[in-house]
């Protein structure tokens, strides 16, 4: 059976499966040590079984991007870049926040080496000029070290290199490669890997925390944490790239969602308080944002889920004076007070679902005196906006099913223009723990072929091979491993017939033996 | 004269993408790039054509090749101002002023951080009035003023220097060079005197981009229509709003070429168009009638924040507002029609102002 934990700011949700069915579940708060809080999920979930039936635990946290947000517990961090001469006049965090310069300590270097888009070098790699950097590092006593290359997602034999040469001078001390973080784009991928660098030592002390968590209930089963693109990482993978957690929470709560309805390519909408997110899936994987994504005002390119968030939710403020229209004012956490249907003055989205007899919530007689006409049009206004964003994250023009949850679920009645079906499960509460527990291993690519007598079928071909060589080797079974997404761009102005090819490949996680001799 | 500071480039850079028609390069970096400058030289001069003493020297400078490349190999710093010097020094004169050569999100900046190096005014002007892919594309072609002598700078320290017979020598050339650099290069090219900056470029396209980026600023910030109010200050048309349906690109012949299909919605309820592009968009075609063609611009925004949206990344699901605004008018000649029109970039239709056109309704169009 597989264990799924999700550590949410608020609380710390467990379940249990076997197979395909939830077999137990539990939600307790999160606590400041984490451990504590875990321990007790454990307890609640395993409470009817034994420690020995548990094959693999899958955690997914919010834990690190906390930690950057808040600027707490983040490590001195050295950035090498290799690109000489190129490079210069945009150096290392160059546009960062004040805040988290002040907290990382700005140590940066740019270094010899790096490669054109045609896999030619640009200069040298230059060992001796790396030792002289490594001794001022040293010399600092920072501990941790992110390096970038230019091209390096083509081809990253420098960082690796360059990584090998800092480390022996510099024993134990920890090394991230923007190639193993990023995509094109140097700044966006040398941010995402300085801002994994900083969080090294909190990465170490947090995965040492959970196998505690889990070895305390006595269970012996591999560990894994999900990653943001809805894949897993083994906890050594998790221990060097920690930056890879980042938005998993709304991933998980996607993929926790459509499978609980069994669909792998659909919309999911979370209408909340104040804001709807919708996001879709495509063989059951989130669709990555295609544009550089700010987290904590830092600028990165990796694999974030493209969420689309608007501003209608329960507690919307509905205004009639006038044009009609609902949000993106809100009540927010005061709904319960001051909702119409709860006794208060302000009408709300909830109150018109409550008059339309949607919900049953609250008093129905307080907003029994509403406008009949009134209240068909403000459905109407939030059904055509909750329509018009899942149709904006639509990938073909296809109706698709869409997968309703949140506590503003309630606004929408049973059916939605441009949705093939409109689902709400049950049991979403636990949601983010079912996305963890499901999860499955991945390899990605992400590259510029040049096609000088090169086809593009071949590119993408070897692109492919690529990905499903790296899905293996991050754990996946051979067998299950499929190739679930394929785009290659042409790159603009550039005479020569370049292409930019992103492919990447799944498989199911290849578990423990005792599981397979068992056959549980 | 007026001073360009840090501050002000954020919205020079957003709104020459718009004034990019789609192309034209990454408004971030371009920003990045003229802010940084900036800051270790200080605020720009900014002076309008019309101060340009006729017997002034004033050199165009620029950023060439694909801007996946440059958002990854990112410059030294030097390579435009050796670009530039070296070309002063075969022309034997000291430039007064710079000027860009396009308005496009990392072209119109590029020249700023020259300017405030060398500590020479940028003339409130561009050579196209828009972004175009190639170099001869720029309105002193018509006047008969050569693109060369040119100068390509690169990181590592090489200069080459092109002396072509005509201009479209001069981009052949200098593509091939600009490839073997590693797809970016540093530019420095056509050498006006005063005289030719006032009669042959396209005047003000500086001040317009700021203007159209604090546009967009403001009427976000008040909550209003950014649509409309850029539809409003380039005296264009909104043609289309509506949903990407979608999108097909093509490599052909060295360049980025596709088309977009926008599902149209409100007024446009049922209707198609079709957006043509290379590079920049090129042609609009609403139910079989071209709309809009090049040389007039072209402009894609995001229908809520009136973002403008590159042929890089435009892609399903995207609302798009479909604007149509004027070219300048020496465009519109036959001369100018030959080297922008749309026969040029391929498209067997003849040119119409926008003006003149339908809005797709009724006639208008081939």
């Amino acid at each position: 059976m597989r264990l799924g934990i999700d550590v949410g700011g608020t609380n710390t949700d467990a379940v249990l499966m076997h197979g395909r069915r939830v077999v137990a579940e539990a939600k307790t708060p999160t606590t400041p040590d984490v451990t504590s809080g875990i321990v007790t999920a454990i307890g609640q979930v395993m409470s009817r079984h034994q420690a020995g039936e548990v094959d693999a635990v899958m955690i997914g946290t919010t834990h690190f991007t906390n930690a950057v947000v808040e600027a707490r517990h983040l490590m001195a961090t050295a950035v090498v870049r290799l690109g000489l001469p190129a490079t210069q006049e945009l150096p290392p965090m160059v546009d960062w926040p004040e805040r988290l310069r002040i907290a990382l300590g700005h140590h940066v270097y740019i270094c010899h080496g790096g490669h054109e888009f045609d896999g030619r070098h640009i200069s040298e790699l230059d060992p001796a000029e790396l030792i002289r950097v490594a001794e001022e590092i040293g010399r600092k006593g920072i501990r941790s070290i992110a390096i970038s290359s230019v091209f390096s997602p083509i081809n990253g034999e420098f960082e690796e290199e360059a990584g090998s040469v800092l480390s022996s001078a510099l024993p134990g001390v920890a090394i991230s490669l923007s190639s193993q973080i990023g995509r094109l784009g140097l700044l966006e991928r040398e941010n995402a890997t300085v801002l994994n660098a900083c969080l090294r030592d909190l990465a170490d002390h947090t995965v040492q925390a959970f196998q505690g968590a889990i070895g305390s209930a006595g269970i012996n089963a591999p560990l894994y944490l999900s990653q943001n693109d809805g894949t897993l990482m083994a906890v050594e993978q998790a221990r060097r790239y920690p930056v890879a957690t980042f938005a998993s929470g709304p991933t998980n709560s996607m993929r926790g969602a459509a499978f609980l309805t069994g669909l792998l390519d659909c919309a999911v909408i979370d209408i909340g308080g104040t804001t709807s997110d919708v996001g879709t899936l495509q063989h059951g994987f989130p669709r990555p944002a295609s544009v550089a994504v700010e987290m904590a005002e830092v600028r990165t390119n990796f694999r974030m889920p493209d969420v689309y968030s608007f501003g209608i939710g329960g507690g919307s403020v509905v205004r009639s004076d006038g044009a009609l229209a609902v949000g993106p004012e809100s009540v927010g956490y005061e709904l319960p007070t001051r909702a119409l249907c709860f006794g208060g003055q302000t009408l709300t989205a909830t109150d018109v679902a409550v008059a339309a007899g949607l919900a049953d919530v609250g008093n129905p007689a307080l907003v029994r005196h509403l406008d009949r006409e009134l209240v068909r049009r403000c459905l109407n206004l939030i059904q055509a906006r909750v329509a018009q964003a899942v149709d904006r994250m639509r990938t073909s023009a296809a109706p698709i099913p869409v997968v309703v949850v949140g506590g503003g679920s309630i606004l929408l009645g049973d059916r939605l223009p441009g949705a093939s079906v409109l689902v709400r499960p049950e049991q979403f509460a636990v949601a983010n723990a079912i996305g963890a527990a499901i999860a499955q291993v991945g390899g990605e690519v992400d590259q510029v072929f040049t096609l000088g007598g090169l086809s593009r079928d071949t590119a993408v071909d070897s692109a492919k091979a690529t990905a499903v060589d790296r899905a293996v080797t991050a754990g996946a079974d051979p067998a299950t491993v499929q190739v679930v997404d394929v785009e290659d761009v042409p790159l603009s102005y550039l005479p020569g017939n370049a292409v930019r090819v992103r492919v990447k490949a799944v498989g199911d996680l290849r578990l423990e033996a005792k599981h397979l001799a068992t056959g549980g | 004269m007026r001073l360009v500071g840090e501050s002000d480039v954020d919205d020079i850079a957003v709104g020459a993408a718009v004034l990019g028609t789609g192309g034209g390069g990454s408004p971030y970096l371009g920003k990045l790039l003229a802010q940084q400058a900036i800051r270790k030289h200080g605020p720009v001069k900014v002076v309008d054509a019309s101060e340009v003493d006729d017997s002034a020297l004033v050199i165009c400078c620029a950023m060439m090749g694909a801007p996946t490349v440059v958002a990854e190999k990112l410059p030294r710093g030097d390579e435009l101002i050796k670009a530039f010097t070296t070309l002063e020094r075969y022309l034997g004169r000291t430039a007064t002023h710079t000027v860009s050569i396009e308005a496009g999100g990392m072209n119109s900046t590029t020249p700023l951080g020259v300017a405030t190096q060398l500590n020479i005014p940028l003339v409130d002007a561009d050579a196209m009035g828009r972004a175009f892919p190639e170099l001869q594309m720029v309105t002193p072609t018509l006047y008969g003023i050569r693109a060369s002598p040119m100068v390509l700078a690169d990181e590592k320290g090489n200069t080459v220097l092109i002396s072509a017979v005509d201009n479209y020598w001069t981009e052949r050339l200098a593509r091939s060079i600009t490839v073997d650099m590693g797809a970016t290069a540093s530019i420095a090219l056509y050498a006006l005197s005063g005289v030719q900056v006032k009669e042959t470029l396209v005047r003000g396209t500086i001040g317009l981009a700021q203007e159209l980026g604090r546009v967009l600023r403001d009427t976000r910030a008040a909550h209003g229509d950014p649509v409309t109010a850029i539809v409003d200050r380039l005296q264009g048309r909104l043609l289309f709003a509506g949903k990407v349906v979608d999108v097909a690109r093509r490599t052909e012949a060295g360049f980025a070429k596709g088309s977009a299909r926008v599902e149209g919605f409100d007024a446009d309820t049922g209707a198609f168009l079709e957006l043509q592009f290379q590079n920049e968009y090129l042609v609009a075609v609403r139910e079989g009638d071209v709309v809009v063609s090049v040389p007039d611009l072209i402009i894609t925004l995001d229908l809520d924040s009136g973002r403008p949206i590159t042929t890089d990344e435009i892609r399903y699901g995207f609302r798009v507002a479909v604007v149509g605004a004027p070219c300048d008018s020496r465009w519109r000649t036959t001369a100018g029609l030959e080297l922008v029109g749309p026969r040029y970039f391929g498209y067997d239709i003849d040119y119409t102002p926008l003006e003149s056109l339908g809005m797709g309704t009724a006639g208008g169009g081939t």
